[in-house]
């Protein structure tokens, strides 16, 4: 079984299915019509594409009467992540700043 | 089954650094300094002030919980939706100050939505920046 990145980079890598997905964060839930609506493919284009992502877990499906909603999973995303060493890297920028301003205050 | 201690996670960051800590407690405390190294506020080294950082991708909104004057600092830091503590530290040293600095708090399950937004794969999580932001 192929690891979590490899599933997620695999999915995104895709230009139209990265759009859809970004469109689902962006905007919130959407119906299959209405995502079709605002992509350069067809709708059964879209929707495999959906099944895609759904594959991946970045996104859910709800169905309502005949419509079929699809939201955005952003938890899905957590796998790309490594917190702590990036939060330390915005501290460690921000430690050379404070040197740099201690510096000035002396002048 | 749930354990604290093992669901948060910490940074810590520590640097000997070569001024005094009054001077570094004046660059912690101080808005118009504070502004220079961190983000604008309106902090006050008050126990119980609320207030906020705030950036160009977003606010922290934070409240004082601990002011000893050139010694400890402490507020609470929550960001998208992302709640910890950050701790300043400042001990003495030969060279001048040995300055520390810890968040904690987070929870692993927290963590995804600040992140996306601001770190990975710049182009495409700085186009879902916003959208994280409301998501909350």
């Amino acid at each position: 079984m192929p690891n979590a990145h490899e599933v997620l980079f695999r999915t995104l890598a895709d230009p139209t299915r990265r759009a859809l997905f970004e469109r689902l964060c962006r905007d919130g839930e959407q119906t299959v019509g209405a995502l079709t609506a605002g992509a350069k493919v067809s709708q059964p284009a879209v929707s495999k594409h959906l099944g895609v992502l759904k594959q991946a877990g970045l996104v859910r499906d709800r169905h309502e009467g005949r419509q079929t909603h699809y939201s955005a999973q952003l938890g899905a995303l957590a796998p790309l992540i490594d917190w702590t060493s990036q939060m330390a890297g915005f501290w460690q920028n921000r430690f050379d700043h404070l040197e740099d301003l201690l510096k000035r205050m002396d002048q | 089954m749930s354990d604290t201690a093992t669901e948060t996670r910490a940074v810590v960051i520590e640097r000997e650094i070569s001024h005094p800590p009054e001077k570094i407690w004046r660059a912690l405390t101080q808005p118009h300094l504070i502004e220079e190294w961190l983000m604008k506020s309106d902090f006050k080294p008050v126990v119980g002030h609320g207030f906020n950082f705030r950036a160009d991708w977003g606010t922290v909104d934070c409240q004082v919980r601990t002011v000893e004057p050139n010694r400890t600092l402490s507020y609470t830091w929550a960001a998208h939706g992302l709640e910890s503590v950050v701790t300043w530290t400042l001990t003495p040293s030969s060279t001048g100050t040995h300055l520390r600095m810890e968040q904690t708090g987070f929870r692993p399950d927290q963590q995804q939505a600040y992140q996306g937004a601001k770190y990975g794969w710049p182009k495409f999580f700085a186009a879902l920046e916003q959208a994280l932001a409301r998501a909350d």
